[in-house]
């Protein structure tokens, strides 16, 4: 039975290069009497093939074809008919007047047609039907659903469910039968009324019960909106109902696997939310990971994994559940559910998930790399110092058999076990400068390196034997950009050691040896030997003598840096500081927008030059931690595909942006000075936005000099859920509200927030600019703003603004989305949470190098400070970052992060309206029972503002 | 976030030894946003998931932000698409029971000869067993029971049966209208 037999000429090739016009001029063959059903189904399968493969079909080509499809219905071959049913459902989407067929699908619904035919007839016409349409049909749908050969009721169902998002109101009319074929009374019936029709044909009795997912599905979009309802469903089906069995009324099973997954879900969904519920849900997912089937009992494992709240002891039967799952060697996609699970529920409990370490090593080598990377990346998050040998001696051995892109995979493992187990670096740094030595790609030794340069950072008893690591890997690298980047590093790292002469010696190796590139980087690292403060004069004079020889270069640019260089070293400390050994950088998201903006403004060249002032500046450390986090997080997400979000409960926050969310802490700390790097990337979003709106665009001008995090200034599950966000300019203030409307029913037009001060603010703030929203659909979030005018430039008032979201209501058809006809709608207001000015919004948050002789030459002129008596906090660390929050200010290395509990010092910087430097320093001590005495000392420019920033605690 | 409605499945393809599309079915029915909208994302998602798992037999993949599982044999990879957070048992049923219901069908030692020779068969059985996106059948036995097979051209039959086949339908039809009316 091959194509050949039908078309001599039809080979292999011919169809894969099948040509639509070929297949449209062979279609004249429909119309031929009589019918061929043989050689017409094999044509419809050529255009169903022509489909699949992606051609793309005009409009007028599908509904010509179409046409001369339909004739085909004159034949009553079950073969053929079989295939016209198909071939109508893929033309449905770009045919025009489809709906002409609907009288040849009736007819072959009629109950005594063939069960193949009706279950096909059903689906192909409810893929065709208009929703007005569905009166004429809903008679045979309903008995469909309760037929009793299940490829029927299913093809019911689930055309059911395909109509349920156009037609709710009808499909909700047939729940009773809905829950018939739910509840398995159809198929334990007699002989159907219509029996004999369908004896013709010899059914296959299926074994996957799937008629009760179908029904399961449908019944819960059905009633998803009622939550007793669905917790009735759920308890029917739990086995929890069991006094009914006594009544007589047999207590319905589910004997479908995939209904009881779905059970499950649902389960979760409906009772996880209730604390009252919680002991029976736990109860209930503990019953299912028994379930026989491997797709349930993983199921429930997982829910129970992603449950809140839920205790490492509570887990264990889940975790046993997952274990046993790890080894089973012939399902490689129950492993990797297992594992997948165990990596998702490390990050929350890692000490649940330690149990299976022992199993989870085993699977490093697995042949499904997945589960290998969710094995290693698990593992990383769980395992101790004692297991870090095993598992390093484990990962060598097969280094040499898996491909690069694993090996990236590993090296990065590697790298964040350095930074979890410092004590164990001579083992890391074994590894690390072996696998240097093996074959590999680019991205590979990078990711090695990396590690070792970490390693040299952060592990200083190490650090000479890394350095010399990497003086031995750039004697013989193929990479110029690895060689840079180990340059730039030795320059970095390698003056502050004992004896920085080897080094040297290395550089200057790749001047004499390399290409002109990694030249000029060997000079700049040589110049910074050279001005390090450790230099003596002897090494000072070496390191000018390899520069001078530099200077006959064939490259313009390593004789540039030499001559620079050598100008350098003849200049005093402070200037060589400021220019050799900066340790800020801009903050580079907003530098890349405002150069961006430069470079678009065609008049910007004759409004002066680039103004670097008003670009916030980070040091080199906080930029390093926000670069490991984004790794971590990468590591996570990019290698195992997705990141897995936390139990969902209220669903998704409609206008919660990803940024909002918490983000996983990274291994190693910093995770709170990270979200301040973060808060960058932020105004560079909110900037394009507001730049984005004709009104508030001028405003763009002036540079901002601030964005605060947004405030909810509502509870999350009201009618209106609005944020708020501060945009501080020079000389405006712009208050941006998100507002999501969550009524279905509801269409909201002209959207705006009354703001009523709470003080006299007049002479000092002026309204000046509002936007409303024109429209707000359901859960489609919208933006309004509100511009004031910062009209007295001396004062900076704290105020507080009583908010009302105005707006006019209009009732719509929640289905559509559109407005009622003729409902002009009526106003309504909705009181918000108020909103307030203070102090730190003027602030903005930017590093400034060298904070200490910045402190001293202010000196006392400038500086306020007072006592405050904390009493509410409970620990320092909450202190501190609260502090931070309302200073506005950017906190310098370890601010955020107090060593002891009993007392801390914490420093941070800040710009004044972008434009005065402002230091506060901090200090604290806590007293359990009278909680935190803090003492703020502000030092700037301006006396004033010193004390502006004071007064922001209080 | 769990998937909480009946839609599971967002694409079907049906790839060659060389990564080459046979048969590729995106399904829009679903919530969310459809992935790969133009054929271009399509074939590029569909050769770097090719890329990806050649020569290799680990049935699952997270690829792209998906749940893939697949099954290969000989020259003929077949992978089914779902959402990330799907349960990928529940994937493999309805894979499995497609896979196995086509090896039915073209007589086992499933090749691309034998899915371009039996095209009618592979692409109703897909159609038996996901409906837009919906999984209908895990069963391969149904599956396979529900494809019809290929029918003959009765072009040159004899005139009994012609009469014979005549009677049956005219009756056949009066039983219809009968029918109709009875509805109406």
């Amino acid at each position: 039975m091959s194509w050949k037999k039908d078309e001599d000429t039809d080979e292999l090739g011919a169809l894969m290069n099948l040509d639509q016009s070929t297949v449209m001029q062979e279609a004249r063959v429909f119309n031929e009497t009589p019918i061929r059903p043989r050689h017409s189904r094999l044509l419809l399968a050529k255009i169903i093939f022509l489909l699949y493969r992606g051609d793309k079909m005009s409009t007028t080509e599908a509904t010509d074809l179409f046409f001369s499809i339909t004739k085909l219905f004159q034949c009553k071959d079950m073969s053929l008919r079989q295939m016209v049913y198909l071939t109508i459902k893929e033309l449905s989407t770009v045919s025009e007047d489809v709906i002409m067929v609907t009288s040849s699908l009736m007819k072959d619904m009629q109950p005594k047609s063939e069960i193949t035919y009706r279950a096909n007839a059903i689906r192909a016409l409810c893929k065709i039907v208009d929703p007005s349409m569905l009166p004429g049909i809903e008679r045979f749908l309903k008995s469909a659903i309760v037929e009793k050969s299940p490829s029927i009721a299913s093809a019911a169902l689930v055309s059911s469910f395909h109509l349920f998002k156009d037609a709710k109101d009808a499909v909700r009319r047939w729940s009773n039968e809905v829950s018939e074929a739910l509840n398995g009374k159809a198929l334990s019936q007699g002989s159907s009324f219509f029996g004999g029709g369908s004896s013709a044909q010899n059914q296959v009795v299926s074994n996957s019960k799937i008629v009760q997912y179908h029904a399961l599905g449908l019944m819960y979009a059905i009633r998803q909106h009622d939550r007793m309802a669905v917790l009735k469903l759920v308890q029917s089906f739990s086995g929890q109902g069991k006094s009914s069995s006594w009544m007589g009324g047999s207590n319905p099973t589910l004997r479908s696997d995939m209904a009881q997954v779905m059970l499950v879900r649902y389960a979760v969904r409906v009772m996880e939310n209730d604390s009252s519920l919680l002991p029976q849900l736990y109860t209930l997912l503990e019953e299912w990971m028994g379930h026989r089937s491997d797709m349930v009992s993983i199921e429930a494992a997982r829910a129970m994994c992603q449950l809140r709240d839920v205790t490492a002891k509570q887990l264990t039967p889940a975790v046993n559940v997952l274990q046993q799952a790890l080894s089973a060697s012939q399902k490689p996609t129950l492993r990797f559910a297992a594992i997948r699970t165990l990596n998702a529920l490390a990050r929350t409990h890692p000490e649940a998930v330690q149990p299976c370490n022992v199993d989870m090593e085993g699977l490093i080598t697995d042949s499904n790399r997945s589960v290998a990377t969710f094995a290693i990346t698990t593992l990383l998050k769980t395992g101790n110092e004692a297991s870090v040998d095993r598992l390093m001696k484990q990962m060598q051995g097969f280094m040499a058999e898996i491909s690069d892109e694993f090996k990236i995979i590993v090296a990065e493992a590697v790298r964040s076990l350095c930074r979890k187990f410092p004590s164990k670096h001579s083992v890391f740094l074994g590894f690390l400068s072996g696998v240097l030595r093996d074959e590999g790609g680019f991205e590979f030794k990078r990711a090695a390196i990396e590690a070792i340069m970490d390693l040299a950072k952060n592990v200083p008893e190490c650090k000479e034997a890394a350095l010399a690591h990497l003086c031995e890997f750039i004697e013989d690298c193929e990479f110029t950009k690895l060689s840079v980047r180990v340059l730039h590093f030795l320059g970095e790292e390698g003056p502050l050691t004992a004896r920085p002469t080897i080094y040297i010696r290395h550089i200057y190796n790749r001047v004499v040896l390399e290409n002109s590139v990694v030249r000029a980087a060997a000079v700049s690292a040589l110049a910074k030997f050279g001005v390090s403060p450790m230099a003596d004069a002897s090494l000072q004079r070496s390191v000018n003598v390899l520069l001078k020889r530099c200077l006959d270069d064939r490259d313009d640019e390593v004789r540039d840096r030499a001559a620079w260089a050598l100008r350098m070293s003849g200049c005093n400390q402070t200037l060589r500081d400021k220019y050799v050994r900066d340790d800020s950088t801009f903050a580079l998201a907003v530098l890349e927008r405002k150069l961006v903006e430069y470079c678009a403004d065609p008049d910007a060249s004759s409004k002066g030059s680039f103004n670097f002032e008003s670009i916030p500046r980070i040091s080199r450390a906080q930029e390093e931690e926000s670069r490991t986090r984004a790794r971590m997080e990468n590591m996570d997400a990019v290698l195992t595909g997705t990141t897995i979000s936390a139990p969902s409960g209220s669903g998704r926050q409609a206008g919660g942006t990803e940024s909002t969310e918490p983000g996983t802490p990274g291994i190693g700390s910093g995770a709170a000075a990270s979200g301040f790097m973060d808060s960058f990337e932020q105004q560079v979003q909110y900037a394009s936005q507001l730049n984005a709106i004709p009104e508030l665009a001028v405003f763009g001008e002036q540079p901002l000099v601030s964005s605060a995090k947004p405030v909810e200034l509502t509870e999350s599950e009201t009618e209106y859920v609005v944020r708020c966000v501060k945009h501080v300019y020079e000389s405006h203030i712009v208050f941006q509200f998100d507002v999501t409307n969550t009524i279905p029913e509801q269409v909201l037009e002209q959207v705006e927030v009354a703001m009523e001060p709470e003080e006299d603010i007049e002479g000092v703030l002026q309204p000046v600019v509002v936007v409303p929203i024109a429209e707000l659909k359901y859960d489609q979030p919208g933006t309004t703003y509100v511009a004031f005018e910062h009209t007295d430039p001396e004062t900076f008032p704290a105020v507080s603004f009583a908010c009302t979201l105005k707006f006019i209501v209009k009732e719509c058809d929640p289905a559509t989305g559109e407005p009622e006809e003729g409902d002009d709608g009526f106003e309504d207001e909705y009181s918000l949470e108020a909103t307030d000015i203070s102090a730190g919004d003027y602030m903005q948050a930017t590093y400034i190098p060298d904070s200490h002789t910045l402190w001293e030459s202010l000196g006392v002129d400038g500086e306020a400070v007072e006592t405050f008596a904390l009493a509410s906090f409970d620990s320092i660390e909450e202190c501190v970052s609260k502090v931070c929050d309302l200073l506005g200010m950017c906190p310098l290395e370890g601010a955020l992060k107090p060593k002891s509990k009993a007392a801390h010092q914490a420093v941070f910087t800040g710009r004044w309206l972008g434009r005065t430097r402002a230091v506060a320093r901090t200090r604290m001590t806590y007293q359990k029972g009278a909680g935190v005495t803090m003492e703020l000392a502000v030092r700037s420019e301006d006396r004033n503002i010193s004390e502006l920033v004071v007064s922001a605690i209080a | 976030m769990v998937n909480l409605s009946l839609y599971t499945v967002r694409a079907v393809i049906v790839l060659d030894g060389e990564g080459n599309r046979l048969i590729a079915k995106y399904y829009t029915r679903g919530p969310g946003e459809q992935s790969y909208k133009t054929l271009k994302e399509q074939k590029k998602f569909e050769s770097e998931l090719f890329g990806k798992t050649k020569k290799t037999n680990s049935q699952v993949i997270l690829y792209d932000g998906q749940t893939v599982v697949f099954t290969a044999s000989s020259d003929v990879y077949i992978y089914l698409v779902g959402d990330p957070e799907e349960n990928e048992l529940l994937l493999l049923a309805a894979l499995q029971g497609f896979y196995d219901a086509v090896c039915q069908l073209v007589k086992y030692d499933l090749s691309k000869r034998k899915v371009l020779d039996n095209l009618d068969m592979v692409v109703l059985a897909l159609d038996e067993t996901i409906d837009d996106g919906i999984i209908l059948e895990t069963d391969a036995n149904v599956i396979a029971s529900n494809v019809s097979k290929r029918g003959v051209d009765t072009i040159d039959v004899s005139l009994s049966n012609i009469n014979e086949q005549t009677i049956i339908d005219a009756y056949k039809q009066a039983k219809e209208r009968f029918n109709l009316a009875l509805l109406r």
